[in-house]
């Protein structure tokens, strides 16, 4: 295509005349993209605070981080938060799309249905499930009483805060790992199924041998992407417990803005984000990896 | 003839699932009659909203109540402006990626892509101090301009623009159309579904955006309606308006919801298409 317009004009404009569609986009992604984050790689080597008066440390935040033990608990609760919701969202979501992916208008209700809550924003969600979670006059203390039990204090009790934050926030993204695997199953030959039927295969038999096999990049790309999703976590805990009880509900992003923006601490919130980032990069490397991979079966 | 027999799932899938949807709409229900009680009413005894009086009062006073109003008009204009930013940003460069030839072109956008993986934790800190130097947070700018950056969209519309049959634009150059003409007039329009998917997914990005319009806009006038909701449950605690509460909790979640109703097929394709890049 360079030869036809070539042929029209010559010279630099001709050269660069194309870079400057890309321009515009390029300027904003240097600016807003680029140039942050090698500010914040550079912080992340200083001492740094709200006047900006900055001293360059190395790697000593790094080190810092992790001999400090609230650090590492957070590190430990964002695990353990990923641990609870990835693979219940894996499961829920493509036993969803197993049951719903027909084109009756009762599937397309309830697919309706379980989409809709991710559309809302975290500020909502949070204020839903507190209402539900509340031991003073919650729906789940309601119901508890209904059936005449004591309400549980779902948010303030160690045990149960971060799994009732798990349970938020399935309600609230299950969604797209359904709409993911729904994509998934459409891709699927039908007579893959009309030749099994033909040899009297159980259901269970085609999910096994026929389902889940011709899925199985997406099965990793959910995994993946919750993975790198709920790495995240920071509106739930920070709205609906504040971190507590006993820091067990508080994830990195959430040490990351305390730090950063309640201690003005740039330079050691800018550290922990780098080790966030390094974090994703990996489940992110590992993700590419496998999706490059798939066609040596 | 056999196929739909294949399809249809066992009877226990289908109870399950009637389970799981009755899950996922109760907690909505509940906020929605705890917004039609009296506000003392649910101090006593909240599960006094099964039963009437109902009132509209709280969204009487979310009307009397000049803030959410403010917070709702911030959040249209900057997630309106997101939209037609990204929209614009990403279309033409997304024609200059797939369309022209300059140098480094392969390498600009092999950098754009690996911004794909830069999460906003990395460069949160860094536009924070970028913004303090100019004294530009509390402004629309400051709300808008981070959304712009994000290569998702230029990686969807390189992809979309790709696409489409060179012949087009080939016959069109014949013709002696400027490059600009043929982006505007003839391959723009054949790119609406891609604006579609696009926008709705930058519409909703924008309007739920928590983190970084809670660090930039601390002015109260300034929050948008996500934010704002956050600011009002942060006495939850104490508070005595829970009937007001969830009325604004309602408040906030139906703009999206009905959005979502109306331009679903778009938004859950636009869904399935950032998570799978």
């Amino acid at each position: 295509m360079a030869g036809s317009a070539g042929s029209r004009s010559s010279g630099m404009w001709n050269r660069w005349s194309g870079a400057l569609f890309v321009a515009p986009y390029l300027a904003v992604f240097v600016l807003m993209l680029a140039i942050p984050l090698v500010i914040g790689i550079r912080l992340s080597m200083t001492r740094g605070d709200l006047f900006g008066i900055k001293e360059f440390v190395g790697l000593d935040n790094f080190s810092r981080l992790l001999r400090d033990p609230v650090f590492l608990q957070t590190a430990w609760n964002t695990l353990h938060f990923v641990l609870l919701t990835v693979p219940a969202m894996t499961v829920i979501g493509l036993a969803l799309a197993l049951t719903l992916n027909n084109q009756t208008r009762w599937a397309a209700a309830l697919r309706a249905v379980f989409f809709a809550s991710t559309v809302l924003s975290v500020t909502v969600v949070t204020l839903v499930w507190r209402l539900v979670l509340i031991p003073e006059g919650g729906l789940a203390a309601v119901l508890a009483k209904v059936i005449g039990r004591e309400p549980v204090a779902f948010l303030s009790e160690p045990a149960l805060a971060m799994p009732s934050i798990a349970v938020t926030t399935i309600w609230w993204g299950i969604g797209l790992p359904m709409v993911l695997f729904l994509a998934a199953l459409q891709q699927v030959p039908r007579d893959l199924y009309e030749a099994a039927a033909l040899d009297n295969a159980s259901r269970t038999r085609m999910l096994f041998s026929i389902t889940l096999p011709s899925i199985r990049r997406t099965i990793v790309l959910v995994i993946m992407v919750g993975v790198i999703l709920q790495f995240q976590l920071f509106g739930q805990p920070q709205l609906m417990t504040g971190g507590g009880p006993n820091n067990s509900t508080r994830p990195i992003v959430l040490f990351i803005y305390e730090t950063g923006w309640k201690q003005w601490q740039l330079g050691y919130a800018a550290a922990a984000s780098q080790v966030l980032f390094a974090m994703i990069a990996i489940v992110a490397m590992v993700q590419y990896w496998f999706s490059s991979r798939k066609d040596a079966t | 003839m056999r196929a739909p027999a294949i399809n249809r799932p066992p009877r226990f899938a289908i109870a399950l699932v009637a389970i799981a949807a009755i899950i996922m709409l109760t907690p909505m229900l509940w906020v929605l009659i705890l917004s039609f009680k009296d506000n003392t009413a649910l101090m006593a005894d909240t599960s006094s909203a099964f039963a009437p009086p109902w009132t509209l009062a709280n969204y009487q006073s979310i009307i009397g109540e000049g803030q959410v109003f403010t917070w709702l008009m911030n959040s249209v204009i900057v997630s309106l402006a997101m939209t037609v930013g990204v929209l614009l940003l990403a279309s033409l460069a997304g024609y200059g990626f797939a369309r022209l030839e300059f140098p480094g072109r392969r390498l600009l956008f092999v950098v754009v892509l690996l911004g794909l993986a830069v999460p906003e934790q990395a460069v949160i800190i860094g536009r924070h101090q970028l913004f303090s130097t100019v004294s530009l947070h509390n402004s629309y700018t400051a709300l808008v301009l981070p959304g712009l950056a994000m290569p998702f969209g230029v990686f969807l519309m390189t992809q979309y623009f790709r696409a489409i049959p060179k012949e087009i634009d080939e016959a069109a150059l014949l013709d002696g159309a400027s490059r600009l003409r043929i982006f505007w007039r003839i391959l723009l329009p054949l790119t609406i579904p891609a604006q579609a998917t696009l926008g709705i997914f930058t519409f909703f990005h924008a309007w739920n955006d928590y983190w970084w319009p809670l660090i930039s806009a601390t002015d109260r006038d300034m929050l948008t309606l996500t934010v704002g909701i956050a600011a009002t449950q942060m006495n939850f605690a104490q508070t005595e308006g829970l009937g007001f509460l969830m009325a604004q909790a309602v408040f906030a979640g139906v703009p999206t919801l009905l959005v979502y109703l109306v331009f679903q097929r778009y938004l859950v394709r636009a869904v399935a298409g950032a998570a799978g890049q």
